[in-house]
């Protein structure tokens, strides 16, 4: 990772993003009964996916923190929290602007957005758990608890929207046959899916990054104080 | 052996802390009672309606006065740092947290038998014909319930704004709890209780009841 310096990083991001923009609004065909209004379906899987994937990072971090105790599983686990937390955020954005022309309703309690609406929920009890700790230095094992929690939550959603009635789209991606996609929307997909991820990773490194200069700056600054005295 | 006695003492400890003190369990009650009050003046009802109602209703209550209960749990063990003594034990944190999670269901039971008949009175509505599916539901439902919040309860006493944090943290994981407790419920009071409903139910309370067992002593170290 650290081959990868962070400013190229942020450039193939950039130029990989418009590169899916244009894809998104130019490249890819009108959509037949949805019209225009389908194409936020490109950002809006991805960054659905994206969020998903965030949160499997939280608990892989907070199993590894538990085991092995390196700051590094620690880190990963908090920058994934936050960068997830964006995503699903966009999600619950977009799903409703489309849902709106497309069903007719802003939202509704269905199985999937539920989970999306529990899983937002979850990243927020994550991150306000850490932020309002008396003792800091408790933030990583309590956190690695309840992101484990978390995720044994995220796994009986999964389960349990099974078992409810749901109104959202079935995946057409890996569906049954006639589920498929326009390979040109297919290809949009996928590039802006690969977008959302490398800007996913870039957040998440930068955030991590600065979390150890905060660290090493709060270790500075005792020493400084340490000296003074 | 030795494990089911360290139990079976945390757990009396906490029936004795709450007999000498009697907050906790007063408090869930009439906290639970309010909600089915209030619930009662703000929708009348006719007996279909009730039907549609009810279980929720219940429900919602039940955890409101859960979320006390569990609050209270672990706030106690703070005060004159009884926390740091039974960590300090030569004892399992399991032993821990069964004790606490048994006294936290047997609390949160009682004041579910009191708001089930205030509701059965105010609504004018029987549980008897339903009744042998109902108990089963209400205990599974209150298992993963009380798991999860003698958990929680027991991260939200490191945060400095605990009755916040624990609802926060509760809410979102014990979500499918409430919820197939509800689903199951309604079943039942329609006379159309199944085990299918009550698997669920148990099922996924036992998955939480076990992953909390199991992270539980990562809560205690210091």
């Amino acid at each position: 990772m650290k081959k990868f310096p962070p400013t190229l990083h942020l450039f193939v991001t950039v130029v990989w993003m418009i590169v899916a923009l244009y894809m998104i609004f130019l490249y890819a065909p009108q959509e037949a009964t949805m019209g225009e209004v389908q194409r936020i379906f490109y950002q809006h899987v991805p960054a659905g996916l994206s969020a998903f994937i965030a949160y499997f990072v939280v608990f892989l971090g907070s199993v590894i923190y538990l085991w092995k105790r390196t700051k590094f599983a620690d880190d990963l686990a908090y920058a994934a929290a936050e960068v997830g937390f964006v995503f699903c955020t966009c999600v619950l954005v977009t799903g409703p602007l489309w849902a709106k022309p497309a069903w007719g309703i802003w939202w509704t309690w269905d199985a999937r957005l539920t989970s999306t609406f529990i899983l937002w929920l979850l990243f927020i009890a994550y991150l306000m758990l850490r932020a309002h700790l008396i003792n800091p230095g408790r933030a990583e094992v309590l956190g690695a608890v309840v992101g484990i929690i978390g995720f044994v939550d995220v796994i009986v959603d999964y389960m349990a929207i099974r078992w409810w009635r749901t109104q959202h789209p079935q995946p057409v991606f890996m569906g049954g046959p006639g589920s498929g996609l326009d390979p040109r929307m297919k290809l949009t997909f996928l590039v802006s899916w690969g977008a959302f991820l490398c800007l996913f990773w870039y957040l998440v490194r930068q955030r991590m990054a600065l979390l150890v200069a905060q660290r090493e700056l709060g270790w500075l600054r005792r020493q400084l104080a340490l000296r003074e005295s | 052996m030795r494990n089911l006695s360290i139990v079976w003492t945390i757990f009396l400890k906490d029936l004795r802390v709450e007999y000498r003190s009697r907050e906790t369990l007063a408090s869930m009650c009439v906290f639970g009672l309010l909600v089915v009050f209030l619930f009662s003046f703000a929708f009348e009802t006719a007996r279909e309606e009730t039907l549609r109602l009810l279980p929720g209703l219940l429900w919602v209550a039940f955890a409101f006065a859960g979320i006390l209960g569990f609050n209270r749990s672990f706030a106690v063990e703070r005060e004159n740092a009884c926390l740091e003594g039974m960590t300090l034990a030569p004892i399992d944190p399991g032993t821990i947290f069964a004790g606490k999670m048994l006294a936290n269901l047997l609390f949160l039971v009682i004041a579910e038998v009191v708001v089930v008949f205030a509701a059965s009175l105010w609504y004018n509505f029987s549980f008897l014909p339903s009744l042998r599916w109902f108990v089963v539901i209400l205990f599974f439902g209150t298992l993963g319930y009380a798991a999860l919040g003698t958990i929680f309860g027991a991260i939200a006493a490191n945060t400095r704004m605990r009755e916040v944090m624990l609802p926060v943290l509760q809410f979102p994981v014990a979500f499918w709890v409430l919820i197939l407790s509800i689903d199951a419920t309604s079943d039942a009071l329609r006379g159309a209780g199944s085990s299918g409903g009550i698997t669920r139910v148990a099922g996924v309370s036992i998955v939480f009841a076990v992953a909390s067992f199991l992270l539980f002593g990562y809560v205690l170290e210091e």
